[in-house]
């Protein structure tokens, strides 16, 4: 077991090494920073003296270097857009974007398991087959679609929810403000997360469902029944335990890509996060914001995936061995 | 796909094209297609959306391209049945005054050419790297392999935005409205391969060891034409089930690329792109301007769904 995560961390870093060479690359080559950092009138000696300041006529091993060492402690440059440190830039923000994550995964979680559980406990019901349809239909509306929708009925039409911002927001200590101590922040809150979460929900449904299934025809759920137990007590403690190995993979692993979809749903609700800042970046060519975002969010990406594989190992038994000697 | 009979003269060949049409009339998947009335339906949505689109300057009562056909003073008109509205526009008019089932039509143009283009592309690349991936192992297999994992890591949307925020820096000084849409088919493909390459490389893994392909390789074929003439032919059946889910997704990527305005330009507005403009109507009344282009792309989406569910089972002979 030893091995195997050893081998998984040596991978991560090998993983982590190509996106910082890219991003490093692309902050690089694409674009001239000192082009992006001056005026027009700016004469050629001066940006040869800037050229020699920032360090681009060093080797590129050299630059690289300086690179990393500069990322490891928070450092990506400045902005060619903001002409400010791209760390403050998404350290402002990342707060938003962290909330809304967070937010949408309970409703996700919340949401998505009772109703696997469900559908997969009562298989004909009407409602059963309600919630698989409406899931089929919610995975072929794009996101941004179903934020418009949204958007459409609870802000436009029934007045009942804000369409935009986070709300009144509240400073925690010097980094970060949360929208949910005030009730204005909640409620703006509510249309975001679950436009963010619904895919992730249909997704944790069916999952659950398909191994509820399976699981329900396992030898050792025929005994607990055999032994008399109520059936409430064999659904929910002796098989829904035995779906959670996956729940947790799939779980794990969407959480990435809720922080890559919160691009969209930060757009159609204009909430204030990392997403739009990033997409302002791709439409303005602001490469030292790309270069970062691509590095936080392959470092984000890539604990999560050590993560999951390490507690894959540590809750089901079976793959120890196996894995540990392949 | 491909049946191994030795080549056969003109009256035989006939005779076979014949029993290869009885065989497909008789066969399981014809049968299990006619017996799901859902997978008809999607079929046949799926299959007007696109005669549709495909003929679009035919079909469509306006050119929205044509700024003679269009007046401002016919912008935002409501649909059918609403008050105001105007019988010439079925579905009302945007805010150019461009009409906007006919704006559907041709937006839904952009939207499959570049849902199929990247398809093709992603299937391409990833066929060919997967099949040279199994043939060939070795170190080339562990690479191809490890990049496909690391790719794995990152949501498809993430990437075709990155590549495309890439792209238009290196290819910044170039003539945006041209190129759009190429470099924005050319970052969804690439973000769709790893499939391809992964089950593709799956099945060579298999058919190398064959006796066809070890055959093959005793009377010395070189192994290229042994990849593309003896090994491919019997790969491809999962690929077209991927390759059926992937134009949903690939059709989805592009319309939220477009919506997030990194997509195709606005001269050339798809489905993305009228559902942006019209999002910023959507306060003021003009509800119409946004939602009916989606509704045409979720029921496009969720057509082309369908008919990949049915063809993922179908072909799955484990479900038999």
């Amino acid at each position: 077991m030893f091995g195997f995560i050893s081998r998984r961390i040596a991978m991560a870093l090998v993983v982590m090494f190509v996106v910082a060479l890219i991003s490093f690359l692309l902050f690089r080559f694409v674009g001239d920073p000192v082009n992006q950092m001056v005026g027009i009138e700016t004469t050629p000696e001066q940006r040869e003296a800037l050229r020699q300041s920032l360090g681009l006529n060093d080797p590129v091993l050299v630059q690289f270097f300086r690179y990393v060492m500069g990322a490891i402690q928070f450092d990506f440059g400045n902005s060619y857009q903001f002409k400010q440190p791209v760390a403050d830039l998404i350290g402002r923000r990342l707060p938003a974007t962290l909330e809304l994550s967070f937010a949408s995964a309970v409703f996700a979680l919340a949401l998505g398991i009772p109703m696997g559980v469900y559908t997969g406990l009562n298989r004909d019901s009407w409602l059963s087959k309600m919630f698989l349809s409406v899931s089929l239909v919610g995975i072929s509306l794009p996101t941004f679609f179903i934020g418009i929708l949204f958007i459409f009925l609870f802000s436009v039409t029934l007045q009942w929810l804000p369409s935009f911002g986070r709300g009144e927001v509240t400073q925690l200590g010097s980094f970060w403000d949360t929208g949910f101590l005030t009730i204005s922040g909640i409620k703006a809150i509510i249309l975001p997360a679950i436009t963010l979460g619904l895919y992730q929900m249909t997704l944790i449904m069916r999952l659950i469902r398909a191994e509820m299934l399976e699981v329900l025809r396992t030898d050792h759920i025929k005994f607990a029944r055999a032994r008399g137990l109520p059936n409430r007590s064999v659904y929910y403690i002796h098989a829904l335990k035995n779906t959670m190995v996956p729940v947790i993979t799939i779980t794990g692993l969407q959480l990435g890509s809720i922080i890559a979809f919160a691009i969209i749903t930060e757009t159609v609700f204009q909430w204030p996060g990392m997403g739009i800042l990033f997409l302002q970046a791709v439409q303005n060519v602001d490469i030292p914001i790309m270069a970062a975002y691509l590095l936080l969010t392959a470092f984000i990406f890539v604990v999560i995936n050590l993560i999951v594989d390490i507690l894959y190992v540590v809750i089901d038994p079976r793959l120890r061995t196996e894995r540990g000697r392949a | 796909m491909t049946d191994n009979t030795p080549t056969v003269s003109g009256s035989e060949a006939s005779e076979a094209s014949r029993s290869a049409l009885a065989r497909f009339l008789d066969s399981d998947l014809l049968h299990s297609f006619l017996s799901s009335k859902v997978t008809v339906l999607a079929a046949i949505t799926t299959l007007g959306l696109m005669l549709a689109a495909l003929f679009a300057p035919i079909v469509a009562p306006f050119n929205p391209f044509d700024l003679a056909q269009i007046s401002i003073l016919d912008a935002r008109i409501p649909p059918i049945g609403m008050e105001w509205s105007d019988p010439r526009y079925l579905l009302g008019t945007d805010d150019q005054g461009r009409d906007l089932l006919s704006g559907i039509l041709y937006g839904m143009r952009i939207s499959l050419a570049v849902g199929f283009l990247s398809v093709a592309f992603a299937a391409v690349l990833g066929i060919s790297l997967g099949l040279i991936s199994g043939y060939v192992g070795g170190r080339t297999d562990a690479i191809i392999m490890r990049i496909a994992e690391v790719q794995l890591t990152f949501p498809a949307i993430l990437l075709a935005l990155l590549i495309d925020g890439i792209a238009n820096g290196i290819f910044g000084n170039i003539d945006r409205e041209t190129w759009a849409i190429w470099i924005l088919t050319f970052s969804i493909g690439l973000s769709f391969w790893v499939q391809y390459a992964r089950t593709v490389r799956g099945s060579t893994l298999v058919e190398k060891n064959k006796e066809y392909v070890q055959a093959a390789r005793v009377i010395g074929i070189p192994a290229w034409i042994i990849m593309i003439r003896h090994v491919l032919p019997n790969v491809l059946g999962p690929v077209l089930v991927i390759a059926t889910i992937n134009l949903a997704l690939a059709i989805i990527t592009e319309a939220t690329l477009s919506f997030l305005g990194v997509g195709v330009p606005s001269t050339q507005p798809s489905l993305g792109t009228l559902i942006r403009i019209g999002n910023d109507f959507l306060f003021s009344g003009e509800w119409w301007i946004a939602i009916f282009p989606g509704l045409a792309l979720a029921i496009l989406v969720l057509a082309v769904n369908l008919l990949g569910d049915w063809l993922r089972d179908a072909l799955n002979p484990k479900l038999r």
